[in-house]
């Protein structure tokens, strides 16, 4: 049994009727552990089948983990809710001080719905929620701005969380996002769209409860075990150092790190934006998602003239990772460090997911080359490594200034369909792809994993650490990208970070688990995740979703990758074969 | 023993600190916490990490109408929660704001200067110097 009540807390909140009320749910736990397992079946519990994911009825599902904050590492937030990007599961996944913020104000799950008159803004104290009136906040060309004002006028600082959307989200850019505690994000599948058609601005989340483990001797060796593994380990070592930017050299040295428009897997001038250049050039801050000892957020620091008056100097703090890197930066053939931030904090400021706004960019820039389209459409002279004009050209997605942008606003499938050049229209699913050309495993990855991202079951990796000496069949590339996708399930319904997926062991997962107060057996693990995984193709089976739909861009068969002898035939039957497991699953 | 803080550049805000300090009263969670981590207006500029100086005459102390907080022969105060009506005069006296507020007793969360927290700073923000071992824990200080 649950050790602390409030760890099964739901608060569903209606912003039609600016009401709201706590449903307690053990039961929810004791089947599908929290995070992304409860905000699944919560999913398909108030999304009613068919609607449109802008509607006042469709939902945004928040959920922390059971595990949150009594351990380290246990740090995420779980947003679920009908992409208007993809039309099917959307999923996305943020730190910062959310997932502690969340559990501190005694709930597990936050269900939103319904749609306010006027823009407003949410804070959430102890169980409480106060429906705030964001008239002023709502057009405000910066995020950075919008997080300031509420950081001055909302109370908890050092304890609650500030989830905002920009612009983007304000227009509905199908590919806008949360952006939360200025440097993480809730980035991916338009998350922001939802926010901004609700007119929510913001959530502000606080709360001082504390909790209880069912033996405090064992929780606190236990707590020691996994605190010294994270701080001692190699691995985590790696991603506090450099942080993930550090995979830009191998990645395009290898000929997986996607450039122009993935016209080429390697950046003859990656070494000018490795982490290794941005460290010493520009690094000026790490930080920690609150109960992180790791601190993976790598901030830059750009020092820029104003250019009429020479000795005035604007400073700037803008966070890079390896996402940004290729998206801003090698997909759009950009090597100048500073442009490359100038970029991501446009982008930043806007509220915009950078991976699709990077490849949406990229497809323009090559269709305007191509003469697939014209300087009538762009109204701009796209160009790869011109960072300049791409500020210009992410502000007309924004502001969705013609027809054309219009159509880009809703990401790159649906400006492909209206304008062409679908060969090199770099979407899986209709999400944008990540930074990853290594081989099939990837591109499968993306395109079978729940949510069609690179994280769903690293893909990227097997075709590195398999593939590259040894061609499997697709059918069994996907069998095991599906067993790895179901123990993701349950570390993302423990909310621990994937970067820790090395640290939490089926063993030390069933023991923390047990601390307070759930019982899972070890063995039983991956079943519980598969019925989690199984939820999913639910919804996603519900929506008219299936894999061998998906269009597969002729660009990835042309590049070479660095996994050799694959052909458009192997990724049709890993996704037949994906299909068949989808139908059985759920 | 006394706790000091050595670099707050070095803060990466992970917030073990507060986590540690919690649970050496057997609790998980912020609150009742005696050292606090927050930004410095935002994250980008970091943050300000807070722990009781040891005020050789401490105003938190002077303050108080009941004589709630007594002054340890160790340093900094300790807090006899038989007393303590939850005024938060303390809490007002402290400029620095190291009297933090443990909202679910309504009492103040009076550092001991136990380390507890300066065991689990991953990026040596925090020490603990002077060397001595502190038996002289307060009552707050119990194990369960």
């Amino acid at each position: 049994m649950l050790k602390n009540r409030s760890q099964a807390n739901i608060l569903y909140i209606d912003l039609s009727k600016k009401d709201y009320y706590i449903k307690n749910r053990p039961e929810l736990l004791d089947k599908y552990i929290g995070g992304t397992g409860i905000a699944a079946q919560l999913l398909l519990e108030e999304c009613p089948e068919g609607c449109d994911p802008l509607s006042p009825e469709s939902p945004i599902i928040l959920a922390v983990g059971p595990l949150t904050p009594f351990f380290p590492l246990a740090s995420k937030t779980v947003a679920l809710f009908k992409s208007p990007l993809t039309g099917n599961l959307g999923e996305s996944h943020c730190g910062g001080r959310s997932a502690i913020s969340i559990a501190s104000a005694q709930l597990t799950a936050i269900v939103i719905k319904g749609k306010s008159k006027k823009p407003v803004f949410l804070t959430i104290d102890n169980e409480r929620v106060y429906f705030k009136d964001a008239t002023t906040l709502w057009g405000m060309d910066s995020n950075f701005t919008t997080g300031r004002i509420l950081r001055q006028h909302e109370k908890g600082s050092g304890i609650r969380t500030i989830m905002r959307i920009g612009k983007g989200g304000e227009n509905k850019v199908l590919f806008s996002g949360v952006n939360v505690e200025t440097f993480r994000h809730f980035g991916r599948l338009g998350l922001g769209a939802v926010f901004g058609s609700k007119h929510l601005k913001a959530l502000v989340i606080t709360g001082q409860s504390t909790l209880e483990v069912t033996d405090n001797k064992e929780y606190k060796k236990v707590y020691k075990e996994i605190y010294e593994t994270a701080t001692e380990s190699k691995l985590m070592n790696k991603y506090h150092d450099l942080g993930t930017a550090g995979n830009v050299k191998g990645l395009s040295d290898l000929g997986g790190l996607p450039t122009r428009n993935l016209q080429s897997g390697s950046f003859e001038k990656a070494d000018d934006i490795s982490g290794e250049s941005f460290a010493k050039e520009h690094l000026g801050r790490r930080l920690a998602c609150s109960h992180c000892p790791v601190g993976c957020i790598h901030v830059a620091t750009l020092r820029e003239p104003d250019p009429n008056d020479p000795f005035f100097f604007k400073t700037s703090m803008i966070g890079y990772d390896y996402e940004p890197i290729f998206a801003a930066g090698s997909m759009l053939g950009i090597h100048e460090k500073k442009g490359f931030l100038r970029l991501v904090h446009k982008i930043d400021s806007y509220g915009l997911d950078v991976m699709s706004a990077g490849v949406a960019m990229g497809w323009a820039t090559e269709a305007l080359e191509k003469g697939v389209i014209t300087e009538k459409e762009t109204q701009l002279k796209l160009k790869f490594g011109d960072w300049k004009t791409y500020r210009e050209c992410v502000k007309k997605i924004v502001d969705r200034e013609n027809d054309f942008y219009e159509h880009l606003a809703q990401g790159v499938e649906i400006a492909s369909d209206k304008y062409g050049g679908k060969e090199f229209a770099m979407a899986f699913g209709k999400n944008e792809m990540a930074g990853y050309h290594t081989g099939p495993a990837a591109h499968i990855g993306l395109i079978i994993g729940s949510r069609h991202s690179h994280l769903d079951n690293g893909g990227y990796s097997m075709d590195q650490s398999e593939l590259m000496k040894k061609l499997l069949p697709p059918e069994e590339v996907v069998d095991k990208l599906y067993e790895e996708e179901a123990w993701r399930q349950i570390l993302s319904s423990l909310v621990v970070c994937f970067f820790a997926r090395g640290i939490y062991s089926k063993e030390l997962v069933t023991k923390t688990l047990a601390l307070v107060g759930l019982d899972f057996a070890e063995n039983d693990l991956m079943d519980v995740g598969n019925k989690i995984l199984a939820l999913k193709h639910k919804f996603k089976l519900r929506e008219g979703f299936k894999f061998s739909d998906v269009r597969l861009p002729e660009r990835i068969f042309e590049t070479p990758t660095p996994v050799k002898n694959w052909d458009r035939k192997y990724i049709e039957d890993a996704l037949a074969h994906a299909d068949k497991f989808m139908q059985k699953n759920a | 023993m006394r706790l000091t803080v050595v670099d707050t550049e070095r803060c990466v805000g992970c917030q073990s600190c507060m986590f540690a300090c919690s649970r050496r009263k057997n609790k998980v969670g912020f609150s009742g916490s005696c050292i606090n981590v927050r930004s410095d207006g935002g994250v980008k500029n970091g943050f300000i990490v807070v722990v009781c100086k040891t005020c050789e005459d401490p105003p938190c102390a002077k303050v108080c109408p009941h004589d709630a907080l007594i002054l340890s022969k160790k340093g900094g105060v300790r807090l006899k929660k038989s007393l303590c009506n939850g005024c938060g005069n303390c809490k007002e006296a402290c400029i620095i704001g190291a009297v933090l507020w443990d909202e679910e007793a309504n009492k103040p969360a009076i550092c001991i200067q136990c380390g507890s927290c300066e065991e689990f700073c991953p990026h040596g923000v925090l020490s603990l110097t002077n060397g001595e071992d502190d038996d002289d824990k307060g009552e707050d200080n119990a194990e369960k």
